[in-house]
Parts: structure tokens; C-alpha cells; sequence
């Protein structure tokens, strides 16, 4: 008897914790899942919004794909992707796409030497390194880009994220905005069959493999880099200026995008403007358009309305970019013009 | 009068509870079966659109692109029985090396100190194994490790190929190595179980013909447990099929076959692991997974069921 009253408790705790969410949605609690890239700030944003709208977030970096996938089934209140969905991709599922944040990459360098923002390199270079067509670190293509440093005669080991990664995603995109020669081979995905190098898992993974190996060569996100102190490279934009990865270097590539895209995918990468990082992109939140509960469809939207009201100094302070402030009045517009529920806008802000 | 009731009914309850935990014994033995034909049905089921898109090639095709949608499991294939084999062939001297001190050798107050040690490396979480193995492995195989083995056997004809190329510290070699760790508390275990079921008269005996230590483990020993040797064998080489989080780590996660020992190269439960949570739902990328997935379960369950084969005649006894 008791063994069967304990089954009982045990189902009932089984139950709660599948169909909770949901019970406990007028708390203010949404739930949302997808990208790791933007994860950091995700979580210091919920943290911080908690206190001042009394909204709880609960969001789980599992990954792009996968948080595609659970907004496809309408299982969490929002998704999020590093790679933009296309616009026919968001009309099947009925989604709203919109950026929340920006964030960059860098490549990173272990050469005997060589401090950080010293080396100088190109798109077309790192792809060609990324292709396995300059193996050593003195071919004279480099040497000619550095004359005032010493470059060893040692092998280049480029490494990469061997995860599928919004990460991948936009380092591929990079290289196949510079080099046709990679568009073609290689191409652009959250992974990618590389040519050559070795693989790791993460940041961390790539960061501690560029850390052990002498003439590795990696990419991280810039939050990474520098919380960790690695030694990053210059690389030269599209107006031809060598630039170093700094804050101001990519607030300018942000400001010369074109947000009007469909989806508003704008694209970064590769920017014009003399001061432009190359290697910036927005990170995108997925949203129904026809949310089954309004209320907590309301409640994603204003927590990300406090996100970039409020928001902008704790994304900095971990090396994301905000957006702009008229991209962020486009994407309020967007809410009242797109989610509704019974044929009512669910945002009235 | 009333004792014989209470007794009568005592005995009824006690049927009616006998039935009942039988019924729920025999309910618990069904579900694992019927866990199992789910699992192997639902992977199939999976895997299905990939193998309807590539056909049997897709067991032996070298090609890994998610861009173009072209998969193929012959990298992960090779990369997992490679390294599962290297990692047998680097544990079972050891493990027998354990087990021959554990039964022959060590005086018989070590013998339970350093049993539970080795069976206490099993109980280590393979992803401390993984950590271990990339921040403090790697480097000392980059370092010291492959640099020695380059300028050394690199330049022998014929094996010089399988150690050449830059030391990244990662590779199919360093995976070996820490499955090898990995799997040999099972090896070693099982080893040491039949050993010590050799019957002490034949033992005695051999010893009474003037037979050293050693002569006694080849000519007696060895002989009598043999088929249960390669089936603790066979177990390790179960747990080195399967294992993921370690490998993934140190095993340079490149979709290549190379020549060399020290190349990157993929497993299996790596790419699993590592590519799951981009993919999306009904892609074909996430079907080459689960097809991934039914061909290490089957592998696995060949490997396992020959274990079970060749140490039937131990379990029993």
C-alpha cells in the first residue's frame, strides 16, 4: 500500500515537472532555448530583468538547431539561432525573426613572439590557411604583411570547432565572403567539412588547442579572447585598413548594415567603412507569430524591450554589441505589426 | 478455530503477494526487453531516410559534408574500430600485468588495496577522463611523446608512416590511449575473477613438476581460461566502442583518414555527440546521426554478445 501510494507521489512529481511551465505561466515565467554564442548575456540579462520587470527567463543554450527545432514545436515561448532562418524557412513555421544582440570573432595565434594585436593578416590568408594552401608561418605572403616582425619557420595548425556552432557559422561566412575559392569547396553551415586542421570541442576546446600547440591558429568569440587573455590578430576590412578587434572597431561595422533584409538578417560581415571589424553578426531571437498564449508572448517581448532599454551597459561589459537604437524601434514595430493573438496585436508598447 | 483462519488467511495474502512480485518481476525483465527492441526500432526508423539517400555506401563513403548534404559513415566507422582496437592492444598486457600480480605475485595483504584502485578507475566519470586527457595528456603528447616517436620510428620503412606528421597532441593515438586507461579496470577485472577460478590442485600440481611462476600462467593458466580472457576482452572492447565524452576530446574531431597514428580523425559517438544539437528535425543531417547511431549499437551489441558467448561458461560457474 504504501509502495503504491509512493508510485503515485512519484507519477504525480513526473507530471508536474513535464506540465509545470505551463501551470506556473501567469508567474511571468518564459522559456526559451538555442544558441550558445549569445548565451553569456542571456543570462545576465534574465538575471537582471527578474529584479525589474518580475518576469523569470528560463533559457537553455542547447544549441541553434536544436532551439530551432523545440520553437518548431512550439515547445519553449522563444528560440534562438546565430544563423538567420530564411524567409520562406519562418513562413512554414510561422515565426518571427528578430536580432537581439551583436557580438564579433577573432582569429587567435600561438607563434613564439608574437604578442597580441602584432600579427596582421587577411580574409583571403586566413582562408587560404583554412584551406591548407599556406602551411608555414614564414610563406612570403605573411612575411610581406609583417616586415616588422620575425615569423618561425613552423608548421600552421589551424583549429576549429569540431561542435556545430553558431560560432562556425559565422567564421564561414566570413571566409566566404573573401575567398570564392572556399564559397566554392567548403561553403557555409554551423559545421562544415574543413580541408585541413584539427578539431575541438567549444571555445574552450579551440582556445586550449591554440594554447598547446606552437604555430595553432583558431577562432573564438571576441568575449572569449579577452576574458582569457589570447593573443589575437589584426585583420584588414573591406576598405582595405588594418584593424585591431576593439570595441569601437565594431560598433562601426554595426552602424553601416543594412537592417531592412528580410527577417531582418542583416549580414556584418565584411563591412564597408575605414574603421570596420570584419567579423561581426547578429545573434536572432525566434518568435511565434501566432503565440497559443498571449501572455507569455507578451512577456518575451518585454523582457527583450527591457533588454534594450536597459541592457546595453551588462552586454558591453561581457563584449557583446548592442544594437543600434533605430534597429531596435524597427524590431518594436515589427512585434505590433506581426504577433497576434484572435487577430490582436499581442505588444502594445 | 481462529489461529486457523488467521493462518488461512495469512496464506491467501501471502499468494496473492507472491503473485504480484512475480508479475512484477516478470513485467520489469519484459520492459528491458522491450526497451531494447524499442531503441534498435526507433534508431532504424530514424537512420531510414539516410540510408534511402545513400544506400549501402553510406557505411563505407569517406564524404562528411553538411553544407551539401552528402554523408557517409566510413570515417567514423574506421576511426571507431581503430581506436577501439589500438585501445585493446595497449590495455590487455597491462591488464594481464595486474591481473598475474593480483593472483600470482603480490602478497596477499596488496592484493585488495590495489584491486579496488584498478576497479576504482572505472568508477572515474568519463568526462574528468576527457579533461585529463586534453589539458594534461595532449600536451605532454605533443611535447615529448610524438616528437620522440617521430624522430625515431618515423623514418622506419613501412610502420615510419604511421608516425609522422606535426604533433598536435590530439589524434587517433591519444584517444587510444585514454580509452586504453579507460577500459582496463574491465579487462583487468575479468582477468583476475578467472585466474582466481583455476582449480588450486592444477596449479599445485604444475608447481610439483618443478614449474616456475611463469610457466605455471602460460602452461596452466593461460590454457584454462583462455576463452574467458577474450571475453573480458571482447567486454573492454564493448566500453571502447561506445565511449564518447573522453574521446571527443582528444581525438581532434576531423572527418579524415589518415595514415598516420597522430592525425585527427572522428569516432562514431563523437560526431554524435558533437553534431546532434545543430541538426535539425527531419534534415537529413539529423537522420545520418541516428543511422550513425544504429550502426554503433548494432557494432556493440555483436562485440557484447560475443563477450557474453565467450564468458558464458564463467558467469555460470
Amino acid at each position: 500500500m504504501q509502495r503504491r501510494q509512493l508510485l503515485a507521489t512519484a507519477s504525480l512529481l513526473a507530471a508536474g515537472t513535464a506540465f509545470g511551465n505551463r501551470a506556473f505561466a501567469q508567474g511571468g515565467q518564459i522559456t526559451g532555448a538555442g544558441a550558445t554564442f549569445p548565451n553569456p548575456v542571456y543570462q545576465k540579462w534574465a538575471e537582471a530583468a527578474r529584479g525589474a520587470t518580475g518576469i523569470t527567463v528560463n533559457y537553455q543554450s542547447v544549441g541553434s538547431g536544436a532551439g530551432i527545432n523545440q520553437i518548431r514545436n512550439r515547445t519553449v515561448d522563444f528560440g534562438a539561432s546565430d544563423a538567420p532562418l530564411t524567409p520562406q524557412q519562418l513562413a512554414e513555421a510561422n515565426l518571427l525573426q528578430f536580432p537581439a544582440v551583436m557580438g564579433s570573432l577573432v582569429a587567435i595565434v600561438n607563434i613564439p613572439g608574437i604578442e597580441d594585436g602584432q600579427l596582421k593578416l587577411t580574409g583571403e590568408l586566413l582562408a587560404d590557411i583554412y584551406l591548407g594552401k599556406i602551411t608555414k608561418w614564414n610563406d612570403p605572403k605573411l612575411a610581406e604583411l609583417n616586415r616588422g616582425l620575425t615569423l618561425p619557420n613552423l608548421a600552421i595548425a589551424p583549429a576549429y570547432r569540431a561542435d556545430g556552432s553558431g560560432t562556425t557559422f559565422v567564421w564561414v561566412s566570413y571566409l566566404s565572403a573573401v575567398s570564392p575559392e572556399w564559397k566554392e569547396k567548403v561553403g557555409i553551415g554551423t559545421s562544415v567539412r574543413f580541408p585541413t586542421g584539427t578539431g575541438a570541442r567549444g571555445n574552450e576546446g579551440v582556445a586550449g588547442t591554440v594554447k598547446n600547440i606552437r604555430g595553432a591558429i583558431g577562432y573564438v568569440e571576441n568575449a572569449y579572447a579577452v576574458s582569457n587573455k589570447l593573443v589575437a590578430t589584426q585583420l584588414r576590412n573591406k576598405a582595405g585598413q588594418f584593424v585591431k578587434p576593439t570595441h569601437e572597431s565594431f560598433i562601426a561595422a554595426a552602424q553601416s548594415a543594412d537592417w531592412n533584409a528580410p527577417g531582418m538578417a542583416a549580414s556584418l560581415i565584411d563591412q564597408q567603412g575605414a574603421t570596420s571589424w570584419p567579423i561581426v553578426s547578429p545573434t536572432f531571437i525566434l518568435l511565434p507569430k501566432n503565440p497559443a498564449e498571449a501572455e507569455r508572448s507578451r512577456n518575451v517581448m518585454k523582457f527583450f524591450d527591457w533588454a534594450f532599454n536597459n541592457g546595453s551597459q551588462l552586454a558591453t561589459q561581457l563584449e557583446y554589441i548592442p544594437l543600434p537604437k533605430p534597429v531596435q524601434d524597427q524590431i518594436r514595430a515589427t512585434w505590433k505589426t506581426e504577433v497576434k493573438a484572435n487577430g490582436q496585436p499581442v505588444w502594445n508598447g | 478455530m481462529s489461529t486457523g483462519v488467521r493462518r488461512a488467511a495469512a496464506a491467501r495474502r501471502g499468494n496473492l503477494g507472491d503473485a504480484l512480485f512475480a508479475g512484477a518481476c516478470q513485467a520489469a525483465g519484459g520492459f528491458v526487453l522491450l526497451l531494447l527492441g524499442g531503441i534498435i526500432v526507433e534508431l532504424f526508423i530514424g537512420g531510414l531516410p539516410a540510408f534511402r539517400a545513400f544506400g549501402l555506401p553510406f557505411l563505407w563513403s569517406t564524404e562528411w559534408d553538411p553544407v551539401s548534404e552528402v554523408f557517409g559513415a566510413g570515417v567514423s566507422i574506421y576511426g571507431t574500430v581503430v581506436t577501439a582496437v589500438l585501445a585493446i592492444l595497449l590495455a590487455v598486457p597491462l591488464a594481464f600485468g595486474i591481473a598475474f600480480t593480483l593472483t600470482e605475485l603480490a602478497p596477499p595483504w596488496l592484493r585488495r588495496p590495489v584491486g579496488t584502485a584498478v576497479e576504482l578507475l572505472a568508477a572515474v566519470p568519463s568526462i574528468i577522463y576527457g579533461m585529463w586527457g586534453f589539458f594534461l595528456i595532449a600536451p605532454l603528447m605533443a611535447q615529448y611523446v610524438q616528437p620522440t616517436l617521430i624522430d625515431s620510428l618515423g623514418e622506419v620503412p613501412g610502420i615510419g608512416a604511421l608516425f609522422q606528421g606535426p604533433p598536435f597532441g590530439t589524434g587517433i593515438l591519444t584517444a587510444a590511449l585514454i580509452l586504453a586507461i579507460m577500459i582496463l579496470p574491465f579487462i583487468a577485472a575479468t582477468m583476475r575473477d578467472v585466474f582466481e577460478q583455476v582449480p588450486p590442485v592444477f596449479k599445485e600440481s604444475a608447481y610439483g613438476l618443478g614449474c616456475t611462476t611463469w610457466e605455471v600462467m602460460r602452461g596452466v593458466v593461460l590454457p584454462y581460461t583462455r576463452i574467458s580472457v577474450a571475453g573480458g576482452v571482447m567486454l573492454g572492447l564493448g566500453r571502447a566502442l561506445g565511449e564518447t565524452m573522453a574521446v571527443t576530446f582528444v581525438i581532434g574531431n576531423a572527418n579524415r583518414i589518415s595514415t598516420t597514428l597522430f592525425g585527427p580523425g572522428n569516432t562514431i559517438a563523437s560526431v554524435v555527440a558533437l553534431e546532434f544539437g545543430e541538426s535539425e528535425t527531419g534534415s537529413l543531417k539529423l537522420s545520418a546521426l541516428l543511422a550513425l547511431g544504429f550502426i554503433l549499437f548494432v557494432l556493440s551489441f555483436i562485440v557484447l554478445a560475443t563477450s557474453r558467448f565467450l564468458l558464458r561458461s564463467r558467469l555460470k560457474g
